[in-house]
């Protein structure tokens, strides 16, 4: 399935073809395609993801080192993209189509543009070499989590602003917010008391989604800031073909996918009465 | 010389009827489309990259594979402008040349992506029940992968290379352009005109290609674009995980990992590939911005 025999890889680059078919009935990777995958669910449901070909350890341990790292630096990426986003998003929409929007906007596109890793590598050049404000990779203590979140929430930033600010523009134009200036509200209660509350609804669902950017993303920026997370443990399992971890964590990052899509459908009907599931 | 005076409704006349013959669709959209500055400038820097990457390797003042150990990683000078890199190559000349790569790799993956997606959601959308429902559920399996990862799973079954890249870039853009596609294809499909064909007789092939596809046409354009940028920054990650272009490909992604290791002592090693990711993707998602705002104002992000 994955190319390069990984039978041959674990018994080495001098086992004999002997070794090798030893090692593969030990594996039991001789067995067909059906009958493995049959025995893989089957240990699936007992909780057994099966074992590391490089390390030897079973790859739930593996993963529940991981899982840990990668949960907080992508929660406080969100955190950061969040406030950031929701900040530009309504700066930009009250001030629409003037210079604050075109630079929010400007800004906006060009943190869907950039290059994430590169970002990462120059944030680390400034920041953590040349004036030594951040370590410059692994988890030390809090600092170490600032500049990856920030690296890693930028592009999602950059959508929930954009977001923000459409669907902001939208309730703007509602009645309710005509009926709530002219009864004399300030203009600070209007955007951010009706008009935000408001427009949340489409930006919680849209955030939510951008949740599995930031999975993606993560990959990357664990590689850049040499995090101990589940990105860089799947890049690790891909360059060495260690493919039960490669499977494992594709289902662990789908099902993760899949469960926050679920959060944030129940928090769309909390937020907005008007649904009902049934 | 005699000057024929108008009169005012004459002239008002005149003036209605050149504005009612130049209103065709598209020099609606140019007329639209001009008005969005940075589109527009967007708009001639693509076309400049386009004739870059075809002219690119005839061009470069420096060989891109030839060493030169005697200018091992110096800095930005009148010769090199944009330095050199650990084997001395001129990274100014590598960065043109790769142009070919990170445009071919992201204008061949969305293409082949927005062909599948959108041969699939038109099949779905048109034909609806199971086809629909097969249709969909596989695209809402690829969907439970975010991005990248799938991209990344796809390579570790196929392995490391460019060509892999495409495919795996490809695959992950058909469930956005097959779902895109779907729902004005059902848009489409509900309109008079084509319920008028189909009572004078026509075959739903003439249909799909005749008056449905053109109807799916303009979002289909306005995502393509939008894809190509983000194309082109997953393929430039991958490679810079060793995923994808290998050394000593010029491709900006790989060249960036190349210069990881020197980031301290030779910055630009990193900056300028960086850079020329950053200016493309950024040209090509302005583009699209503009592209939706003058052709299909109801997309949103």
């Amino acid at each position: 399935m994955i190319p390069g025999d990984p039978a041959r890889l674990v018994a080495g680059p001098d086992a004999t073809i002997e070794d090798v078919e030893m090692v593969r009935k030990e594996l039991g990777l001789d067995k067909p395609m059906i009958e493995q995958y049959v025995s893989y669910i089957t240990n699936l449901f007992q909780g057994d993801l099966g074992t590391s070909l490089k390390t030897n350890r079973p790859v739930s341990e593996e993963i529940g080192e991981r899982f840990m790292p990668t949960f907080w630096l992508t929660l406080w990426s969100m955190v950061w993209a969040v406030a950031i986003g929701l900040l530009i998003g309504v700066i930009s929409a009250t001030k629409r189509n003037k210079w604050q929007d075109y630079l929010g906007m400007f800004g906006a596109v060009s943190g869907l543009s950039l290059p994430s890793f590169w970002l990462g590598l120059m944030l680390i050049q400034l920041f953590a070499v040349t004036l030594g404000w951040f370590p410059t990779g692994g988890i030390e203590s809090w600092k170490s989590y600032i500049l990856p979140a920030f690296t890693l929430g930028t592009g999602v930033a950059a959508v929930v602003a954009r977001f923000t600010r459409s669907s902001l523009m939208d309730v703007l134009k509602e009645d309710y917010i005509r009926t709530g200036r002219s009864k004399g509200l300030s203009e600070h209660k209007v955007t951010w008391g009706h008009g935000l509350r408001n427009a949340m609804i489409p930006v919680v669902t849209m955030t939510g989604l951008q949740f599995g950017f930031l999975l993606g993303g993560s990959v990357v920026i664990e590689t850049v800031f040499s995090w101990p997370g589940l990105g860089k443990l799947l890049i690790d399992s891909v360059a060495y073909r260690d493919y039960p971890v490669i499977q494992a964590e594709m289902l662990i990052f789908a099902l993760e996918f899949i469960l926050i899509n679920l959060i944030v459908d129940l928090l769309y009907g909390i937020l907005n009465p008007q649904i009902r599931y049934e | 010389m005699v000057e024929v005076k108008l009169s005012k409704k004459e002239e008002y006349l005149q003036r209605t009827l050149e504005k009612s013959a130049v209103r065709t669709p598209i020099s609606e959209f140019w007329r639209k489309f001009k008005k969005q500055k940075l589109a527009f400038i967007s708009f001639f820097f693509v076309i400049f990259l386009i004739l870059l990457a075809l002219i690119g390797p005839f061009i470069v003042p420096y060989d891109i594979a030839e060493p030169d150990y005697e200018n091992v990683l110096s800095g930005p000078s009148a010769t090199h402008w944009a330095g050199t890199d650990a084997y001395g190559r001129d990274i100014f000349s590598r960065i043109i040349a790769g142009t070919q790569i990170s445009l071919y790799v992201g204008l061949t993956s969305v293409l082949l992506g927005a062909i599948g997606g959108t041969f699939l959601g038109i099949i779905a959308g048109y034909y609806g029940k199971w086809i629909d429902r097969i249709i969909m559920r596989i695209c809402d399996v690829l969907f439970a992968f975010p991005g990248i990862l799938l991209a990344i799973g796809i390579i570790a079954i196929l392995g490391p290379g460019l060509g892999n890249v495409i495919i795996a870039v490809a695959i992950f853009s058909i469930p956005v352009f097959a779902r895109i596609v779907r729902s004005s294809t059902l848009a489409v499909k509900s309109t008079l005109y084509v319920e008028a064909t189909k009572s004078i007789g026509a075959k739903p092939k003439r249909i799909i290609w005749k008056h449905i596809f053109p109807g799916t046409l303009s979002s289909v354009i306005v995502y393509f674009t939008m894809r190509i940028g983000s194309a082109i920054l997953t393929a430039a990650s991958l490679s810079f995980l060793g995923l994808g272009a290998q050394p000593p490909s010029p491709e900006w992604g790989a060249m960036l990992s190349g210069g990881r290791d020197y980031l301290n002592i030779a910055p630009h090693v990193t900056i300028f590939p960086g850079l020329a990711i950053f200016i493309t993707v950024l040209a090509f998602n302005l583009l699209g911005d503009g592209l939706r705002d003058a052709l299909d104002p109801k997309l949103k992000d």
